[in-house]
């Protein structure tokens, strides 16, 4: 499994960051916001089917977040931990290779 | 030397902010403070100011710019009032809560409608929940002295809140009074320059300021608002003390007059404390034991002062120009927060006069006496009174 390109920064930060209210509540810390994992915020989820992929990169070059990311055979990778599911990915997607699913948690 | 001279409120104003060396001053024009930013503009225009001069579209943006450049990290100034004040509120929140050292000279105006551009308190009480500290002067020369200790005040590690310095329309802002220049270099030692700590810019201090909080963090993030408009009631007397040793003019929280053995007192703020005063000077000698007191500081609240001050009297009479509808004055809920749970109390009572720059007079005065003596005689009185209503067109 391919290693998200940010995982570096988001283990400095967990390891920097700190609650501790700042005066004006400053963030002290470059890149804070990955604490905040955004995935939880999700209703549906994106499926992705590798057989039905072209690697047109459309997904990687659409998704707001970015949660997706390249493998070493440029097939996407999701991450999960921040994806919202906005769904931008399948509806861009030419092949349908990406469908939302509905969250069973 | 200080030089004596003669001026404005608004000049006064305009000499405090230079004196302060703001590096950023953004302004809208607006009666009765306009002179304020157009002398500053002329200081900078003539290089007697090494500042940034930002003409704005709106008093939301003059504020909003203030903000951006306090964020940064320099000193700002600007000036407004009523309406303009009106129309920088939602933003006054975001300065408080960015803990932006910012400060506002304020010449206090009614607010429409009906439109009027004289004096009461309405636009700067109405801030009072903003997180704001809030001064109001007497005078001119207090207008120019509390600018002053408001940039030290609001700077100090302890505080870093905004704050903003009434001075009553036209009364003042217009009217030419004696005032003394302070020398440059002694304000320069009282002052110093604004070293922020938190609050500032550096490409290799990467941070974000005007974070989002979640319900998580939002609180916390409240209550060290809370937390510094405490802390800046022990640093205000700590700076008048300062102020006290450089200029030899004496502040306080609370400026009493002849309460000592007074039975009734009336509490003021701005300009009509002068009135107040000659009119308790007036009742002394008639043998009617009153005494007044002047609210210099409105924000943080001086609980503790005003339990003091209540010790002294029977009766305490509210003197304020602005109103909570259905309620009273703010300084009536304000008395009331500071006694409700004190034992043997005075009795209190509210007085809304003087609105959209209706002159105050002995005679008004005296219809404010009436009731108070009412209240001191056990009779029956009412809490909350308008004085001087001219009942004849109602």
């Amino acid at each position: 499994m391919t290693e998200s390109p940010f995982k570096a920064d988001i283990e400095r930060v967990q390891k920097e960051y700190s609650e501790k209210m700042t005066p004006g509540a400053i963030a002290y810390i470059p890149g804070s916001s990955v604490i905040n994992k955004t995935g939880s915020w999700r209703v549906f989820m994106p499926e992705f089917n590798r057989d039905k992929c072209v690697r047109c990169y459309l997904c990687y070059i659409y998704c707001p977040e970015p949660a997706i990311y390249l493998d070493e055979e440029n097939y996407p990778v999701f991450d999960y931990d921040y994806c919202k599911g906005c769904g931008i990915c399948a509806n861009e997607c030419p092949t349908n290779a990406i469908v939302m699913v509905r969250e069973s948690k | 030397m200080p030089i004596r001279t003669v001026m404005k409120a608004n000049e006064a104003a305009a000499w405090a902010a230079k004196l302060a060396k703001p590096k950023v001053i953004a302004a809208f024009p607006i009666t009765p403070s306009t002179l304020v930013p157009e002398k500053i503009s002329e200081f900078v225009a003539n290089g007697e100011l090494d500042a940034e001069f930002i003409k704005v579209e709106s008093e939301h943006s003059a504020i909003s710019a203030c903000v951006g450049a306090s964020a940064a990290g320099v000193r700002t100034f600007t000036a407004t009032a009523s309406q303009g004040l009106a129309l920088m509120h939602e933003v006054l929140f975001i300065a408080a809560g960015m803990r932006l050292p910012i400060v506002i000279a304020v010449g206090n105006r009614a607010l429409s409608a009906p439109i009027n551009i004289w004096n009461d308190w309405q636009d700067s009480i109405s801030e009072r929940d903003t997180g704001w500290l809030q001064f109001y002067a007497e005078n001119n020369q207090e207008a120019l002295d509390l600018i002053l200790i408001a940039f030290k005040v609001a700077e100090d590690e302890r505080v870093l809140l905004p704050a903003m310095v009434g001075f009553d329309a036209f009364i003042l802002t217009h009217t030419v009074e004696p005032v003394e220049i302070p020398d440059q270099e002694v304000v320069d030692e009282f002052l110093g320059e604004y070293e922020p700590k938190h609050a500032y810019l550096d490409p290799a201090r990467p941070i974000t300021q005007g974070t989002l909080a979640f319900p998580a963090h939002y609180m916390e993030a409240r209550y060290t608002v809370w937390e510094a408009n405490e802390n800046a009631k022990k640093v205000i007397d700590e700076v008048f003390a300062e102020f006290e040793k450089k200029f030899g003019r004496k502040y306080s929280k609370i400026e009493e007059y002849r309460t000592d053995d007074a039975e009734i007192i009336f509490v003021t703020m701005g300009s009509l404390a002068g009135t107040v005063k000659d009119y308790v000077d007036h009742l002394r000698e008639k043998g009617i034991k009153a005494g007044a007191a002047k609210l210099t500081v409105y924000r943080p609240f001086p609980v503790e002062e005003v339990r003091e001050l209540a010790k002294k009297a029977k009766v305490i009479s509210l003197l304020e120009k602005n109103v909570t509808f259905s309620v009273g004055g703010a300084l009536f809920q304000d008395f009331s927060r500071a006694l409700v749970n004190v034992e043997d109390k005075p009795k209190i009572v509210d007085f809304i006069l003087g609105l959209g720059g209706r002159d105050v007079t002995f005679k008004d005065l005296d219809e404010v006496l009436k009731v108070a003596q009412k209240a001191l005689n056990g009779e029956e009185f009412s809490e909350v009174n308008w004085v001087g209503l001219r009942k004849e067109i109602l």
